[in-house]
This record gives structure tokens, C-alpha cells and sequence, in this order.
């Protein structure tokens, strides 16, 4: 006999909620302190529609997301590829430094807490 | 008086002078050994050449004359020379005046410095005597006169030509100290000595009479002498730690740059000679428009340099510049200081950026080989009308050309170096490479100037790179007919990168004047502004660029031009921001608007129904 959850040809995974209460903000934190303009992005992907690491998985959209969240995890993978060609910058609408942004943030994951 | 009686007064002085000759042989060799082997080849070749010979002229006229800080500010070049070459020339005859005084070469090193002490009643006896009595009066008067305007400096700047000047550390402030007291404890040693022995100089003499007046000459006379000998004493000892370690370092550097030795990659040795070169006479700072228009007073390369030097550099200092090359241009002692301030954001950050490998890309069509690849860059890509103005001049033209970042997602590498990333950069260069060399282009043409100059210096490309505004100079040449002059008013932009970056003035200037009346600004060639964009500042805040920005742009529209041409289209689109009453555009738009109007087809009607094109 098939096991239970399998009885419907798919499964409940665990739960992918987050407890923002419990997220470790730190890192995001620091880079507010260093770039206070940070916090007003609104997150309309600008920056990623115009970036030209974009198909190399380039993402500073959802990287702010994470480091709201605190998962930290795919931080390095998501800013890994960025150039600095400072595209990003030029057109973003809420004026956030997103290239200095980005560059502590490299610095920031390869520094020691 | 007797030569055999040493008064003690002189130990001061000697002291120093012995401390002085064993450090900085010392220090020097230490950094001689941290340069490359390349280096040190390139230096036993160079050093019984001409070379020599060329740097001791330069050695003379900007350490002691000073040229470069004349051609700055007038007053300022005379403050600077009358300290270092009145010095120089006090040194200098004081020795031949002692050794034709007391007939000997050989004499202790003291004896011209304290000669008045000892030969007080010294009266000349011949017109030779009294030359150098009153030779050596008249240099005195010319040092004091130096530090008067020194110390005036400290307090208004602005009659030096200077904004501001420059904040010193302890050190600085203990040698100044000593440097300030030197000159008026010589002339009040002499001149007291003078009054008591009534006998000296025109100028000493008269003081002296004066002084002895006044005050009790005999019992001040020692004491002048002690005081004075502790001023150059500690003057001596406070130098190799003070910005007045330039003075001898800044000779030895000369030497070095003229023998072929060059700043690196990494730091060396010869960093160890340009950061201590440094006389802190703060011209960088008072060019930097950091400081003129945003108020960021602690990053600009005098301040990078010392704080380097100390070694309490903090990242910040090292990342809020721009790289727009206007301290390195008016830096009279010729740093290379944005090369230095890369070394040390290459030694923080790149290990933080890993190299990069992309999958092999495929050149848009199939370009013929020996036609032209054009590469945009990203910032040309975004103002798309540059590269359709491009597009269009080409075609225009008959030239055959291929895009090679048609779809864009190819960047040149230059920014990522710029923040440090080197081997991230290096690993783009490669890559880069590889596609160029693979579409057996004839050229490389590039409309943005940060692209040229990384294409110029780290690609080894066995192809020319030639900027848009140097192509098109040529195309015109070659095709007069394709443009033609509209007569409009415009004023130019020379962008960092491509002018004071990569020593291109004069081709878009040559251009421009064949399709428009070009006008200049107040800022132009090597004194050009930057428009703030600079990619290489990394701490900068947008609303401090945007200071810079305004700046920039009210300077390019006061002569009240029809339109503003850059070359660079990261200036365009910085300029370009919020509400402009007068357009920047590229000097490629300005071309695509001057062409020549095509003569188009005329339907020519044959018989009763045909037509034909004519």
C-alpha cells in the first residue's frame, strides 16, 4: 500500500511561512546604516529589468527582499554576478544608491560579522 | 674666537642633521627593497644615462623653483620657492662663503650655519667679502619674506589663490612649529651678534644696532644662538615623521619616475616614495569638487595619502573620490594618487567578487571579417539614441559594421575594477576579448569613453580602439560632404575619462567646429568638471552628486549655447536628470542632426503609366 500522502500523487511539504519576529535582520541592518537612502525602495524591479547581469541570475530586487527576511543563504548567489555597471542606479525612480548598495553588501558577505 | 672651542649651542643642531643622514639613507633603501626586480633592473639601466641628467633638471625646477605651483597661483609659487630655494641657495653660499673665509673644504658641517658666531667681527676686506655679507642678508630677507606669506596662509588662504588649507596632524604642526622659528631665531641670533660685534650684513647690522638699543645684546646672544640651533635641530628630527619628509622624498621620486619606474597593480616600494612625495599643499583639495560643491571634506587625495601614510585609512576615504583626475592634473609633485587609491580598494575587496565565467557568446549575425565592431557598452545602452545615431551615421556613411553587444550583457569590466573587484574584472577582460579577437574585426569602435580606456589599457587587443568622436573626426575628413555646419551654439563637455583619462582634447573639439560654432566654457581640457556621475565613487550620496551635477552643468550653459555636447554617454544621461532648460546631447546626436540631407528619390512620370525613381 502506498503510503498516505502519496495517496493523491502529491504531497503537503513543511511550511515555508516565515517569522519575521525571529528573521536575522543584522546584516540588513548594517547596510541601512551605510546606505540610509536604501529604505525607500519600492521594489518595482527597475534595476532588474535594466541590469546587465541580469540573465546571469543577477537579482537586487529580491536580494532586498531576502535581506529583509533575513535569509541570508542566497545573498551570494543572487549579487555573485553584478559588475558594478551602475545601470541600476541610473534608473532607479526612488533614487537608492543600488550600485553602493550592492558593493558593501559583497564587501559585507566576505567580511566577518 | 678660537675653531677648537666647540660651544655646546651646536650639538642641537648636530644631532639632528646626523639623525637626519643615517634615517633616510635607511628608509630609503628599506622601500628600494620592496620594488619589483623589474624595477630595480629598469633602475641600474637607467642611472648613468641621460635620464639622470633630466630628472636633476625637473628635480630643480619643481622642488626648489617650484614651476608647477607658479602656474597655479603667482603668490603661492613664490611662498613655496623663496622657503625651498632660498633655503637651498642660503646652504649653498654659506658654504662657499666659509670655505673661501677660512681657506679649508673641509670645515665641520656647523661652521656655516653658526658663521656669524664665529667670525663675529668679521669686516670684509675686499669687494668679494662684501659680496657675500650682503648676498647672504639678501637671502635671509628673501626666506623671511616666504614665511610671512606662509604664515598669513594659515590664515587667509584666499590671497594664496586657496579655498581652504590644508587641517594638519601633530606632527605637521610640531615641524611647522620648529620650520616657523628657524628663520626669525637665525635673523635675531645674527643681528644681536651684529650689535654687539658692530660689524655684518646691511640688513643685520641695522636690526642688530636696533636691538642692542633696546635690549641687553651681550646676554642674549647665546641664548639666540642655543634657541636657534634647537629650532633646526628639531626641525631635522620632526621631518622624516612630518609632510616635510617631501622634501628630500620628493627628489628621490623624481629620480625614480624618470628611470621608468612606474605604480603597480599592488603596492611597493615606490607607493612607499609617492605617499611620502606628498607636501600636503592641499592644491588637490581646492580642485576637488567634492569639497568645492558637496561639502565631503576628508576623502580628497592630500588626506588620503597622509592617512594612508599612518595607517589609519578607513574604507570610506579610499571610496568617496570620484576618479575624475583633476587632483592628479594640478598635483605639483605629479602623484598618481587615483592609481594609489585603486591599490588600496584592490587589497579590501577583491576577494569579495569571484571571476566570473559566462557561456560562450554568440556574436549577433555573422560580421564580415575586417568590417568594424562596434561595442556600445552599458550606458550607451541606456540612451539608445546614441547608439541609433550611431547606427544611422554609419550607414549613412557606407561603413560596414557589426554590433557586438547587440543584445547587451557584455560589460567592459571597467567598473568592477574600479570598486577592486580586479579579478572579477579580469576575468570579464578575458572573456571579452575572446569574442573580439573571434569576429576578426579590422576596429574596435566605442562611444563610451569608460569602455575606451579600459579597451586602451588592459585589453591587449591586436586591433585599434578608436572613440566615436575620433572615427567620425576622420570619417569627416575622409567624406566632407556627409556633414554640414549648422551654425548652432554649443559648448562641450570633455568627460573625464575620455579627456584628462585618456589625453583626448582635441579630435571632438576639430569635429565639432565642422558642424556647429563651439564656444568655450570656463572649465575646459585638463581643468575640465566632472558631472558627477562617476561610477568610481562608491560612498557618495545621490543628493551630493547631484550638487556636483548642478554645478557642472550651470558652467556648460553660461555662455548660453544652443544645445550641450558630451562624449561620454554616462555625462549625457547624468545631466540629462530632472528639468534641464538647455539639451546635452552626445556628439554622435550632434552629428546625426548636422548630416547632410539625403537627396531622396523623385518619381519621374515616362509615357502615360510608368514611373521611374530618379
Amino acid at each position: 500500500m502506498k503510503p498516505a500522502n502519496d495517496k493523491w500523487g502529491f504531497r503537503a511539504e513543511g511550511s515555508e511561512q516565515i517569522n519575521l519576529d525571529k528573521a536575522d535582520s543584522s546584516l540588513y541592518r548594517r547596510l541601512l546604516n551605510r546606505e540610509p537612502g536604501f529604505a525607500v525602495c519600492l521594489f518595482c524591479g527597475s534595476c532588474r529589468a535594466t541590469c546587465t547581469s541580469g540573465n546571469e541570475g543577477m537579482n537586487f530586487r529580491l536580494a532586498h527582499l531576502l535581506l529583509q527576511r533575513g535569509e541570508t543563504a542566497r545573498l551570494k548567489s543572487l549579487t555573485d554576478p553584478c559588475l558594478l555597471c551602475g545601470k541600476c542606479t541610473l534608473v532607479c525612480p526612488r533614487n537608492v544608491n543600488i550600485r553602493a548598495v550592492v558593493y558593501n553588501l559583497k564587501i559585507m558577505l566576505h567580511e566577518p560579522f | 674666537m678660537n675653531l677648537s672651542d666647540h660651544p655646546f649651542f651646536v650639538w642641537p643642531f648636530v644631532a639632528g642633521m646626523a639623525f637626519l643622514c643615517i634615517y633616510l639613507p635607511a628608509v630609503y633603501l628599506k622601500w628600494l627593497r620592496k620594488t619589483s626586480i623589474r624595477d630595480r633592473k629598469k633602475i641600474s639601466a637607467a642611472i648613468f644615462s641621460a635620464k639622470t641628467i633630466r630628472a636633476i633638471r625637473e628635480i630643480f625646477s619643481e622642488c626648489l623653483l617650484h614651476r608647477r605651483i607658479f602656474r597655479f597661483n603667482p603668490t603661492l609659487g613664490y611662498m613655496h620657492m623663496s622657503l625651498a630655494f632660498g633655503w637651498f641657495l642660503l646652504i649653498v653660499v654659506g658654504k662657499t662663503e666659509t670655505m673661501l673665509y677660512t681657506r679649508d673644504g673641509f670645515n665641520p658641517p656647523y661652521l656655516p650655519v653658526f658663521f656669524k658666531y664665529f667670525y663675529p667681527d668679521h669686516i670684509p676686506a675686499n669687494f668679494k667679502g662684501l659680496f657675500f655679507l650682503t648676498l647672504m642678508d639678501l637671502l635671509l630677507l628673501f626666506v623671511l619674506s616666504g614665511l610671512t606669506l606662509a604664515i598669513f596662509k594659515r590664515f587667509k588662504s584666499k590671497f594664496l589663490g586657496m579655498k581652504k588649507t590644508t587641517r594638519h596632524i601633530l606632527p605637521d604642526r610640531i615641524a611647522l612649529t620648529f620650520l616657523w622659528l628657524i628663520f626669525p631665531l637665525r635673523w635675531l641670533a645674527e643681528s644681536l651678534t651684529s650689535g654687539v660685534y658692530n660689524a655684518g650684513g646691511f640688513f643685520t647690522l641695522s636690526s642688530g644696532r636696533a636691538l642692542a638699543s633696546l635690549l641687553p645684546a651681550e646676554q642674549l646672544l647665546l641664548p639666540a644662538w642655543w634657541a636657534y640651533s634647537i629650532a633646526l635641530g628639531g626641525f631635522f628630527v620632526a621631518l622624516p615623521f612630518s609632510r616635510y619628509m617631501h622634501i628630500f622624498t620628493e627628489a628621490a621620486l623624481i629620480l625614480l619616475k624618470h628611470w621608468g619606474v612606474k605604480t603597480t597593480k599592488r603596492e611597493n616600494g615606490y607607493t612607499d616614495f609617492e605617499i611620502h612625495s606628498c607636501s600636503r599643499c592641499g592644491i588637490c583639495a581646492n580642485v576637488c569638487q567634492l569639497s568645492t560643491d558637496a561639502e565631503i571634506n576628508h576623502s580628497q587625495a592630500v588626506y588620503f595619502l597622509r592617512d594612508l601614510r599612518y595607517n589609519r585609512l578607513q574604507p570610506d576615504t579610499a571610496e568617496n573620490c570620484l576618479f575624475c583626475g583633476r587632483c592628479s592634473a594640478a598635483c605639483p609633485v605629479d602623484i598618481q594618487v587615483d592609481d594609489i587609491r585603486l591599490q588600496q580598494r584592490t587589497a579590501r575587496a577583491n576577494r569579495c567578487a569571484p571571476a566570473i565565467r559566462r557561456p560562450a557568446s554568440q556574436l549577433p549575425g555573422t560580421p564580415e571579417p575586417g568590417s568594424i565592431l562596434y561595442f556600445a557598452g552599458c550606458m550607451t545602452h541606456l540612451t539608445p539614441s546614441i547608439k541609433e545615431a550611431i547606427r544611422t551615421i554609419l550607414n549613412r556613411a557606407d561603413v560596414k559594421f557589426s554590433i557586438l553587444d547587440e543584445a547587451g550583457g557584455i560589460c567592459c569590466g571597467r567598473p568592477a575594477m574600479q570598486a577592486g573587484f580586479r579579478q572579477q574584472a579580469e576575468s570579464i577582460i578575458q572573456q571579452t576579448t575572446e569574442m573580439i579577437l573571434r569576429s576578426e574585426a579590422s576596429l574596435l569602435l566605442v562611444s563610451c569613453p569608460i569602455c575606451y580606456k579600459v579597451f586602451n589599457e588592459e585589453y591587449q587587443l591586436p586591433i585599434p580602439v578608436k572613440h566615436h568622436s575620433v572615427f567620425f573626426k576622420e570619417l569627416a575628413a575622409a567624406k566632407p560632404g556627409l556633414f554640414k555646419n549648422s551654425r548652432k551654439r554649443i559648448t562641450f563637455h570633455d568627460s573625464c575619462e575620455l579627456g584628462r583619462g585618456s589625453g583626448i582634447y582635441e579630435e571632438p573639439r576639430e569635429l565639432l567646429c565642422r558642424v556647429a560654432h563651439l564656444v568655450p566654457t570656463a572649465h575646459e581640457r585638463e581643468d575640465a568638471l566632472c558631472c558627477g556621475g562617476s561610477l568610481a565613487n562608491l560612498a557618495i550620496s545621490p543628493a551630493q552628486r547631484d550638487l556636483i551635477t548642478d554645478t557642472a552643468y550651470e558652467q556648460l550653459i553660461a555662455p548660453a549655447p544652443d544645445y550641450v555636447v558630451t562624449s561620454c554617454p554616462m555625462c549625457k544621461k547624468t545631466f540629462s536628470k530632472g528639468k534641464r532648460d538647455i539639451p546635452v546631447v552626445d556628439i554622435a546626436e550632434a552629428l546625426q542632426m548636422a548630416l547632410t540631407p539625403e537627396e531622396k528619390p523623385v518619381r519621374v512620370k515616362v509615357g502615360k503609366r510608368a514611373e521611374v525613381l530618379v
